[in-house]
């Protein structure tokens, strides 16, 4: 604004060839801004529903044949509507709402999950920082990992006897390999000048453990975390299978039995779903806890 | 005069399997309090070594440093280091970043609102005391490096080591720095070792600039006085002869005496 008025003052005659552009009146911000959310929100929530659509399309002119193997989704919304409208009902055993199943899928799946993260995190500190503790247990580490989740479960059932505490085990050792690998190069890619600061200040093992190594390391662990958290879900599914009992493992096999195909459609939605959800909460906490750990 | 600091017979032996490399060779330098030394030398010259064996980040292989005559070998917070790239930790603010050296050598002596005011006080010296809660990322490199120099400060050490500290500014924010840090000299009296590569920034600012021969066994060729009165005035010095004739000598010992050879 002073700009120009002084511009109008110093080129009084070239003022009249090269007249001051008058700014245009600021729109209302707020109904902008809501326009322009509603714009990004549109890009982004449009093409998936278009792309669900056009493939919900096609699998109902696939399997709506008479003879088809598969029931077309019209089909699985007839079959399971009272699956869907209620989720809450329980008849005693196992025949139970589907919120109650995958309840009991998520609470193994915390209490394994929880247990891995704690001994993957405290293993991954040990082997990330020391030399021989890395020689002596990586390579126990990279064979082990590779073993596949439901091998472990006939060892596992074997040493508890009981089905619950199993699957539980099933889903620690299952998770923990990411947790343990990812933290130790977190630990290890520690840069020097941050452990110098450390040792200028002369911070004890306790605090540079708290102050230092789990901050700087932080965005790895979550890493690990993440990956941690969408093995636990594929194992918790494959070992309930086996285990029987509530969950909604068992009791997508249990609908297999019975030949009830679209409920099998229905909880295969359910358990991609919850574990979208369950890996979006975990990047979304690793994001609010390394918001300052960014490198400058 | 009795050292402040004592560097006595320092050699850096550096062994990689069945190589080994003599990086520094009979380092003798004794630093009086207050002083400001710096270390001057071309690059890979082992300037920086020799500073991690005073920060006590590294042992020296034969000899030692005396600091008010006793032998230090591990790092503490009576040599307070600048770090060349600040070396802040991103994941604290400015002021945290002032505490965590704060909290640990004032533990005892000093009580929480009193190490508050410390750490203001020590912010306020570097004219950062305005982006206290900002983080490391959200203020300038030579914002940045004011930080470091006010957590080493703080920790009110002995000795102040600076590590090429305006080596990664560019040349208007260092020059304003070296202001600084003159200044702060001048007001604090503080004894301060620095390593540099920039012959005006070594003239401008130190007492005795110590100049290091090529490695590997670098040793120390030649310490230059520099018998500047201080306060001292950067445009004044342009065209001040004593000055001119500092940076001459250091020049000719860079270039001409010491040339740097490439290692090809």
């Amino acid at each position: 604004m002073n700009m120009s008025a002084a511009k109008i003052e110093t080129v009084t005659p070239a003022a009249t060839i090269a007249p001051v552009v008058a700014m245009t009146p600021k729109r209302p911000p707020r109904t902008d801004a809501y326009a322009r959310m509603a714009r990004e929100t549109a890009v982004r929530v449009i093409p998936p529903l278009v792309v669900i659509a056009l493939l919900t399309l096609v699998w109902e002119l696939i399997c709506r044949r008479a003879g088809s193997a598969l029931p077309p989704p019209s089909k699985v919304f007839r079959d399971t509507k009272e699956l869907i409208l209620d989720p809450f009902f329980d008849h005693g055993g196992i025949d139970k709402g589907l919120f109650w199943h995958l309840s009991a899928s998520l609470q193994r799946v915390a209490f394994g999950y929880s247990l891995s993260a704690i001994a993957g995190i405290a293993l991954g500190v040990l082997v990330g920082q020391s030399v021989w503790a890395m020689r002596g247990l990586d390579p126990l580490f990279q064979v082990l990992r590779t073993i596949p989740p439901l091998a472990w479960l006939p060892l596992s059932l074997a040493a508890f006897r009981d089905g619950q505490p199993s699957a539980i085990f099933v889903i620690f050792i299952t998770s923990i390999w990411p947790i343990i690998i990812n933290t130790a190069v977190g630990i290890r890619n520690i840069p020097q000048d941050y452990r110098n600061v450390a040792a200028v200040v002369q911070l004890n093992p306790l605090e540079f453990f708290a102050k230092i190594m789990i901050p700087a390391a932080a965005p790895y662990i979550f890493t690990g975390l993440r990956i941690g958290i969408g093995l636990s879900w594929l194992a918790i599914i494959a070992a309930e299978m086996l285990i029987g009992g509530v969950g909604i493992g068992f009791f997508i096999w249990d609908a297999w039995n019975s030949s009830h195909i679209s409920e099998i459609i229905l909880a295969l939605f359910y358990v991609g779903i919850v574990g979208f959800v369950l890996d979006r909460l975990i990047a979304g906490l690793g994001k609010f806890v390394t918001r300052g750990t960014a490198q400058n | 005069m009795t050292a402040y600091l004592k560097l006595d017979h320092i050699d850096k032996i550096f062994t990689r399997g069945a190589a080994t490399t003599e990086v520094l060779k009979e380092i003798n330098l004794t630093i009086e309090k207050g002083e400001y030394v710096s270390i001057i030398g071309h690059s890979g010259c082992g300037k920086s070594t020799l500073l991690n064996i005073i920060a006590g980040l590294t042992n020296a292989t034969t000899g030692g440093v005396l600091l008010e005559n006793r032998e230090v070998n591990s790092p503490g917070p009576d040599r307070a280091v600048v770090f060349q790239n600040h070396s802040l930790l991103p994941w604290l603010t400015v002021y945290e970043n002032v505490r965590l050296g704060v909290d640990k050598v004032f533990a005892k002596t000093k009580s929480r609102a009193e190490r508050d005011a410390w750490v203001m006080h020590n912010l306020n010296l570097v004219q950062m005391a305005h982006a206290r809660d900002k983080r490391p990322s959200e203020i300038s490199g030579g914002m940045k490096q004011r930080v470091g120099i006010a957590r080493a400060l703080a920790m009110e050490p002995k000795v102040l080591l600076l590590d090429e500290p305006f080596g990664a500014l560019d040349a208007l924010t260092r020059a304003h720095l070296q202001d600084s840090v003159m200044a702060l000299h001048q007001k604090l009296g503080n004894t301060i070792l620095m390593i540099t590569h920039d012959v005006d920034e070594a003239v401008l600012l130190s007492d005795r600039i110590v100049m290091m021969t090529n490695g590997p066994s670098a040793r120390i060729g030649e310490v230059l006085e520099v018998p500047l009165a201080r306060p001292r005035k950067r445009l004044d010095l342009a065209t001040n002869a004593t000055y001119l004739k500092c940076r001459q000598r250091v020049l000719e010992f860079l270039y001409e005496r010491h040339r740097f050879v490439e290692a090809a």
